[in-house]
């Protein structure tokens, strides 16, 4: 540990965000063979964080209209499936809610396929869902979309390979150190076990993580079944100094 | 307190479904005085591109300033809407969501972010200007840099890099996070070259996942 030592008037000054260890997947995880020709062989250089880091791009409300956050919304009718709302706070490791920050979504329809024409899955379109959902968080760091449960689809990476139902977030937080892009997964899915992205994750709990719960709280009688996911993001040093590493 | 952190997960093979955004490409609207234009491929380890990756970037303004409360000198005048003169790039087609999401260039300012996914030759191209040099927290310089994150398909998180300009030569040699990379050829992987032919605002920054002439990665 650095010992504090005031800085020299005039020097910046620029707590650094925790450097995570032990949470994210190793890039280099054979049983995903996509990443056999992509992930990077080299170990990463360690950079200092300077002001590209610790800042960001603040994408401002004026870009998200309230319809952008339902995904049952977009087509002449109802899409089919299980109408679901996914709700939550986006935290820092520090339990600061992250607010006005911008969250992407995108996820396959009930029948586990894929709009925009890349996806050759044998399973049926929707004309009424495209998948692709976006909104701000509140004050408070609160997001809230409403759409449809995703099915779970084959790929071709081992043999009767199968996708666990999931819906891909992406987060931007407040710096250039948060960005995160990741994916939440329904509980009780027997489709994990034999999942190699979602086994990314080393540590058990860490996957368990990337799990909604129900809630029947949130659940709303006679329309939509509840889910809750808090997701959690970097969080700042209060110091200038570079910090312990985050543990878990 | 201390939460622990959610995990990253790939991007996928369908990040075109909710990533792309129709102006992502600009930084700044194309014909802006003083625009210059990067571009490059996204390769993987047997050389193949890579059409299905998202490429980001994230830098300071021409002047160095960052419109951000985090940063400590606060903002500077290039961010403000109708700094920078041209013509916008439109709306585009909005796509599965509101015409006016995704768009930023609204107000006429530096945005500061671009994105653009890759093509089926594994090209990406992103508008912007040169960003400024960046004082290092301790004393001395960054040189101009754009900080880079890369998403793909068989990518389990990010991987970051930077984009540093062959003709700071100065400022490059007294870079801090350059000079901590040898040899020379590692460090070579960060320059962007100009294009052949293509006039002085243009350049080109492959980016190598793997194989003997892959880019530096950063742990930020």
């Amino acid at each position: 540990m650095t010992t504090d030592v005031p800085a020299p008037p005039g020097e910046l000054i620029l707590p650094p965000y925790r450097r995570p260890a032990g949470v994210h997947p190793p890039l280099d995880s054979p049983g995903y063979r996509s990443s056999l020709l992509r992930a990077p062989k080299r170990p990463p250089v360690l950079l200092r964080q300077g002001l590209t880091e610790v800042t960001g791009p603040l994408l401002g409300a004026e870009r998200v209209t309230a319809a952008d956050a339902d995904l049952t919304a977009r087509g002449g009718g109802e899409p089919i499936g299980e109408r679901i709302i996914l709700t939550g706070r986006v935290l820092d490791s520090g339990g600061r809610p992250v607010p006005d920050t911008l969250i992407e979504i995108w996820q396959a329809n009930a029948a586990g396929r894929y709009s925009g024409g890349l996806d050759d899955h044998d399973a049926p379109l929707d004309p009424n869902f495209g998948g692709a959902g976006r909104c701000m968080t509140d004050s408070e760091g609160r997001y809230r979309f409403i759409t449809i449960k995703p099915g779970a689809y084959p790929w071709k990476n081992h043999r009767n390979a199968w996708r666990p139902a999931h819906v891909h977030f992406s987060l931007f937080g407040r710096a250039f150190a948060q960005r995160l892009v990741t994916q939440m997964y329904f509980p009780g899915d027997p489709l994990f076990a034999q999942d190699p992205i979602y086994n990314s994750v080393l540590d058990p709990r860490a996957r368990e993580r990337m799990i909604a719960r129900f809630d029947l709280g949130i659940t709303q009688p006679e329309w939509a079944l509840g889910y809750q996911w808090d997701i959690v993001l970097r969080g700042r040093e209060a110091t200038a100094f570079e910090p312990e590493e985050e543990r878990r | 307190m201390s939460l622990p952190l959610t995990p990253s997960q790939t991007v996928g093979p369908f990040l075109a479904i909710g990533l792309p955004w129709p102006d992502g490409p600009f930084v700044v609207p194309e014909g802006t005085p003083g625009a210059i234009t990067i571009t490059g491929r996204v390769l993987d380890g047997a050389g193949e591109p890579v059409p299905d990756a998202l490429v980001e970037t994230w830098q300071a303004a021409p002047d160095g300033s960052f419109a951000h409360p985090d940063d400590p000198r606060g903002p500077g005048p290039a961010w403000r809407p109708g700094a920078t003169a041209g013509t916008g790039p439109g709306a585009g087609a909005a796509g599965d969501l509101g015409a006016s999401v995704g768009g930023g260039l609204e107000a006429g300012g530096f945005r500061g972010f671009g994105r653009c996914p890759t093509g089926r030759d594994g090209r990406y191209r992103i508008v912007t200007q040169r960003p400024g040099p960046l004082p290092w927290p301790g004393g001395g310089a960054e040189a101009p840099h754009l900080d880079v994150s890369v998403f793909a398909r068989g990518l389990l998180d990010r991987v970051v890099t930077r984009i540093y300009f062959p003709d700071e030569h100065a400022a490059n040699a007294a870079d801090p996070v350059l000079a901590a990379i040898t040899p020379d050829d590692r460090r070579a992987t960060l320059l962007a070259v100009a294009e052949p032919g293509a006039g002085p605002a243009a350049f080109r920054f492959d980016i190598r996942l793997q194989g003997g002439r892959e880019t530096v990665f950063f742990d930020v």
